[in-house]
C-alpha cells in the first residue's frame, strides 16, 4: 500500500508492506535512519520521533497509522545548520559513549524541554525513563539536559 | 494483510462486521510487539487511529466515560486518583502517549495496569457492532488470561466509572519504576466500603469488598482472595505478601 506523510517538514510517499512499523519506513524506505532500530517493542526509545507533536516509539506506530501525519526525526532537530541546544549540549557534556541511543534521548529530551523549560531532576528522570543507555549510567546525560535548559 | 482505517464510529463498526477477523489497533503497544516479532499475522488490522468517537472523556448522567481511544497520558489528568496513579506508572512517556484505556482492556493481560483501578469505580465495558450496544461489567468482561467476552464483530466504545471516587490509590511492584510489566498490582477504594483490585495474581484482576470496619484483617481478605502463579517475574508466594503488604500501605494512605 502506498502512505503519504510529512517529515521534517518535507513531503514523501512511500510504498510499504501493511504490517510494517514507521520505523521501517523512515530507515529502509525513506532515508532517515537517524531513528535507532534496537529492541522494536517499545522498551528502548532509541527509534524515539515526534508524531503529530507527542514522543512516541516509530516501531510501535503500524506505517499505515502515520499516514496523512507529522513527524519530526532527529535529523530533523537542527535548523539552518545549527544544532539543536540539546544536541549541542550533549556534545559540550559528552553525554555519548557508543551512541547508539543518543538520537533518542536527544529527541525525548528536546520533547521534555518544550513542555518544561527548567526541568527538575525527577522531571528529567521521568521523561527519560522509556530510553535505555547501556554505556554511561545517564551522569552526563544529565548534566546535558540540564546544560540545554539553560 | 489488509489496513483498514475507517474515519467514523459507524464505518469501523460495519468494516468490523465485514472483516471480523481483523485485530483492532490503537496505539500499537501490544499489536505492533507481535507484528514486529512475527508472532502473529492477522489477515487484517483496523487502525483506529482516525476515529474521533473513541477519543477524550467526559461526565455523562453522574459517571465518567473513559473513550476506548483515552490515551495513559491523557488518563493521568482524569479525576478518577486510582486511574490516574496508575496511567502514570505505565512503560516511559513514549508508551503513554501511544497506549490506550481500550487497548489495555482489549488485551485483558492479568497485568493490565488500568484494569484495577476501572474495577474499583465500578467499571463499565461498552461494546459495539452494527447489531447494536451492550454495556457489561468490567468483571464480566474480562473471561481469562487475555481473554474476553468481545464478539468478533464488535469493538471496545468506551467505559464509564462513578464519578465520586472516594479515597484512591493504585500501587505496583516491579524491579525499577518505570517500563516494567507488574509483578502484583493493587488497587484500593474507600467509601463506605473498602474495595480493592489487584493485577498479576490471578489469571484475570480480583476483586474484594468488605466493610470499612474490616480494615484490620483486608490485606488478608485480599492475599487470600488471589491466586497467583510462579513466573519470571516472581513466585505465587511473593506476590501473596506483597498484596498483603500493598493492601496494608494502601489502606494506611487512604483511611485518614
Amino acid at each position: 500500500m502506498r502512505i503519504s506523510l510529512r517529515v521534517n517538514g518535507e513531503a514523501h510517499e512511500a510504498d510499504v508492506w501493511e504490517g510494517e512499523s514507521l520505523l521501517y519506513v523512515l530507515r529502509e524506505r525513506l532515508g532517515y535512519p537517524g531513528s535507532k532500530n534496537a529492541c522494536e517493542q517499545g522498551e528502548c526509545g532509541s527509534c524515539s520521533v515526534m508524531l503529530d507533536g507527542d514522543l512516541v516509539c516509530a516501531c510501535l506506530v503500524l506505517a499505515a497509522q502515520a499516514d496523512g501525519h507529522d513527524l519530526v526525526t532527529v535529523e530533523g532537530l537542527a535548523e539552518d545548520g545549527r544544532l539543536h541546544r540539546v544536541q549541542e549540549a550533549f556534545v559540550a557534556a559528552g553525554a555519548v559513549q557508543c551512541g547508539f541511543c543518543t538520537p533518542g534521548l536527544v529527541v525525548a529530551a528536546a520533547d521534555l524541554l518544550q513542555r518544561t523549560a527548567d526541568p527538575s531532576d525527577d522531571e528529567i528522570r521521568e521523561a527519560l525513563s522509556g530510553n535505555l543507555c547501556r554505556c554511561t549510567g545517564y551522569a552526563k546525560i544529565f548534566d546535558a539536559v540540564r546544560m540545554a535548559a539553560q | 494483510m489488509d489496513v483498514l482505517t475507517p474515519r467514523t464510529l459507524d464505518e469501523a463498526l460495519r468494516l468490523k462486521a465485514e472483516r471480523p477477523d481483523a485485530v483492532p489497533i490503537q496505539g500499537g503497544t501490544d499489536v505492533m510487539v507481535e507484528l514486529n516479532f512475527d508472532r502473529a499475522r492477522p489477515p487484517a488490522l483496523l487502525n483506529l487511529n482516525e476515529v474521533a468517537e473513541l477519543r477524550g472523556w467526559s461526565k455523562e448522567d453522574g459517571r465518567i466515560r473513559l473513550g476506548a481511544g483515552l490515551t495513559y497520558t491523557e488518563a493521568m489528568q482524569t479525576p478518577l486518583p486510582a486511574l490516574a496513579e496508575a496511567s502514570r506508572t505505565v512503560g516511559g512517556p513514549q508508551i503513554r502517549n501511544r497506549g490506550t484505556i481500550g487497548g489495555n482492556l482489549g488485551t485483558s493481560s492479568p497485568a493490565g495496569d488500568a484494569l484495577p483501578p476501572l474495577l474499583v469505580c465500578g467499571g463499565q465495558v461498552r461494546v459495539g457492532s452494527v447489531r447494536g450496544e451492550r454495556t457489561l461489567p468490567l468483571e464480566e468482561f474480562v473471561t481469562g488470561v487475555k481473554r474476553n467476552a468481545l464478539a468478533d464483530d464488535e469493538l471496545i466504545l468506551d467505559v464509564t466509572v462513578d464519578a465520586e471516587p472516594g479515597r484512591q490509590t493504585f500501587l505496583k511492584v516491579g524491579p525499577r519504576n518505570a517500563m516494567v510489566i507488574s509483578v502484583v498490582s493493587l488497587a484500593l477504594r474507600v467509601d463506605g466500603e473498602l474495595t480493592a483490585s489487584f493485577g498479576s495474581a490471578g489469571p484475570v484482576p480480583g476483586l474484594v469488598r468488605a466493610p470499612l470496619d474490616d480494615a484490620e484483617s483486608f490485606p488478608e481478605q485480599v492475599a487470600s482472595a488471589a491466586s497467583p502463579i510462579d513466573d519470571v517475574r516472581g513466585t505465587a508466594a511473593y506476590r501473596r505478601h506483597a498484596l498483603r503488604v500493598l493492601t496494608r500501605r494502601a489502606l494506611e494512605r487512604c483511611l485518614v
